[in-house]
């Protein structure tokens, strides 16, 4: 069975708050090359137990998300789905890095060119 | 300039530092950074666009100060973003707040790495332009730790020396102590400075936040010492009136005369040696609250007067044609029964039933089960710290003597008690020949030295039986035992429905009824 990954979106970057997303990405498929599903679910509010029972109901097994409060995060792993949080950047990139196995808790996946003088 | 080791208003206070952005080869400040509050609650600064950095800069440094380092010291949460919200500086207060460090940061959008509610639910930010004042508000942050932070947002707008905005500056407060603190004063078992955790007391405590939201007049009724006082100024407390003056008054303790005057103010000249205006008490309880405790000893000529205020609101002092309109909230507070000094002509009527809006009754602490333990402690604690001394606490006989005691004085004989016993105490523990002697008098002595107890009223009582007066002598079982009977007698023996009537749990009520021999 393909597994699903979920990620709550705030426009085209996980959404920095796990509680306050009204917006998640479900993606069914593991494999770059695979040829995923994807679909958006826009929730009537933002929640985080709707969330938290989302899901579960649709099976998840990896959440990829921002920031996460300790309960939700630690009721999700009781329930056996990975959480990988305080991820930042373009809900694409972070995907990709997943995909690739290169993705960690805390990973920032911004592209920021540093300017050239010193502030 | 890097010698300010401490974020410190007053060594702060006519230092102002320029802040540089890209091009600091040609020195092109971004502006000049000061203090704009010193308030201890908010850190927020201005940039000064004046073109005066010449002689502070003079004055203060040769060489450009280093941003970092200045923000670095400062005990708020701090970063400094470019116009589209990017971070470029954040300080180390922040870093240790959010989690994240300075060098993973920068460059991205703020709102990633401060995780505010606010940032998504309406950002202040996004609509503020170079002539936007600083912005203010709460909301919470969710930290790299997985902890929901409450804090204070502030956020300003950077402007360059030609007016234009360069980027924004927001500080983020934690407000956790602070929430701490608010709850610690109102924890399950006290509200204000009302301790105790019976189920009469809860019921208290869940209604003074009600009452303290309107501005209905409060009658408090108990016997003495059951804190009457503290529950007037709980009230205040709790309201909105809570900024303004919170006015107490005997009107026992003062003959008729002095009283008017004392309540109700007088102009100058309105009797012999009234040289000046006084304003009252009333007056000065303006757009705060009025506690006339004793209001059964106050005089019917009196009561009259506080009728017309209650009425329309508007003082007369004596001797004046011009009325003054007060914004005064009215709480009385007796030991008496008014009900019965109406009977007998000593209390109007007509003033009762406009004081007795809400009535609150605080029971004798005989019937507070189980806050007898809770308040000694909380006086012996009080007190030991307060006399430096080391006792470990009461010895087994002692407290048994004590629970016995029927406290006719309630908590203020109590707390007595505790301050004599502490006082007398030279050994580890407080024994039996610490207490006050007359504890040891026979009860008949006692009872007959006992004034009769005011009877209680109706709101927050159950009516019946068990409302009789307490008696002085009577232990606290056999208190227990006719609320139990009471209670069965409601409920027409369903123990369940007992239970319910006395705010207990099924158990409590069916070990109580075995412990009495209820069965």
């Amino acid at each position: 069975m393909a597994e699903k990954i979920l990620i709550p979106l705030f426009g085209e970057d996980v959404a920095p708050r796990f509680d306050l997303a009204t917006e998640v990405l479900i993606i069914t498929g593991n494999q770059p090359e695979q040829a995923s599903d994807e679909k958006i679910i826009v929730l009537p509010q933002a929640s985080a137990e709707q969330l938290c029972h989302l899901i579960l109901t649709e099976a998840i097994k990896t959440v990829i998300c921002g920031g996460i409060e300790e309960e939700y995060y630690r009721y999700l792993v009781w329930k056996k789905v990975q959480v990988l949080d305080s991820i930042i950047g373009p809900w694409q990139k972070a995907l990709a890095r997943f995909q690739q196995k290169n993705l960690q808790p805390g990973d920032i996946v911004y592209h920021f060119e540093e300017p050239t003088d010193e502030t | 300039m890097t010698g300010v080791g401490r974020w410190n208003h007053k060594a702060i206070d006519r230092v102002r530092v320029p802040i540089y952005h890209q091009d600091k080869e040609n020195h092109t400040g971004a502006g000049f950074m000061a203090p704009m509050s010193r308030s201890r609650e908010t850190a927020c600064f201005r940039f000064d666009l004046k073109n005066e950095r010449q002689p502070y800069i003079r004055n203060l440094s040769a060489s450009p100060v280093i941003m970092q380092e200045l923000i670095d010291e400062i005990p708020v949460g701090m970063f400094i973003t470019d116009r589209t919200r990017r971070i470029m500086l954040i300080n180390r207060t922040m870093e240790a707040l959010t989690g994240f460090s300075r060098e993973t940061v920068r460059g991205i959008p703020c709102c990633h790495v401060l995780r505010c509610s606010l940032c998504i639910k309406d950002c202040p930010v996004v609509n503020m332009d170079r002539d936007s004042e600083a912005v203010s508000r709460e909301s919470d942050i969710i930290n790299r730790d997985r902890q929901l932070i409450p804090v204070r947002v502030t956020s300003a707008v950077l402007k360059d020396q030609k007016n234009n905005l360069v980027g924004f500056l927001e500080t983020v407060e934690d407000l956790r102590a602070l929430r701490e603190l608010n709850a610690r004063m109102n924890q399950a078992f006290s509200f204000s400075r009302l301790i105790g955790r019976s189920p009469k007391m809860e019921k208290i405590y869940q209604i003074l936040p009600i009452l303290a939201q309107s501005d209905s007049s409060v009658l408090i009724t108990g016997e003495t010492g059951t804190g009457k006082d503290l529950v007037a100024e709980a009230i205040h407390q709790s309201s909105n009136r809570a900024k303004g003056p919170f006015v107490k008054i005997n009107c026992g303790a003062l003959p008729a005369n002095l009283l008017e005057s004392e309540l109700f103010g007088h102009q100058k000249g309105a009797f012999t040696g009234a040289t000046d205006n006084k304003p009252g008490r009333f007056r000065l309880a303006h757009n705060g609250t009025l506690f006339l405790t004793e209001i059964g000893d106050l005089p019917l000529a009196l009561q009259v007067k506080l009728l017309t205020f209650l009425d329309d609101q508007v003082i007369f002092p004596l001797g004046s044609t011009r009325g003054f309109q007060a914004n005064v909230r009215v709480i009385g507070g007796t030991h008496r029964n008014l009900e019965r000094m109406v009977r007998e002509g000593n209390f109007r009527e007509d003033l009762l039933f406009r004081l007795n809006v809400v009535r609150i009754h605080l029971p004798p602490l005989r019937e507070r089960e189980g806050d007898f333990r809770l308040l000694a402690d909380h006086f012996f604690r009080d007190l030991l710290s307060r006399f430096q001394k080391r006792i470990k606490g009461f010895s087994p006989k002692t407290l048994q003597i004590l629970k016995r005691y029927p406290f006719p004085g309630n908590v203020r004989e109590l707390r007595n008690i505790v301050e004599y016993a502490v006082n007398v105490c030279q050994s580890d523990m407080i024994e039996l020949e610490h207490l006050p002697a007359y504890l040891f008098d026979s009860p008949a002595e006692m009872e007959a030295a006992d004034t009769a107890p005011p009877e209680r009223p109706a709101m927050f009582e159950r009516q019946g039986r068990s409302e009789r007066n307490g008696d002085a002598g009577e232990t606290w079982s056999q208190v227990e035992r006719e609320l139990i009977m009471d209670a069965m007698r409601k409920a027409g023996g369903r123990r369940n429905e007992a239970a319910e009537i006395l705010g207990w749990g099924r158990s409590t009520l069916w070990r109580k009824m075995k412990k009495l021999n209820l069965n």
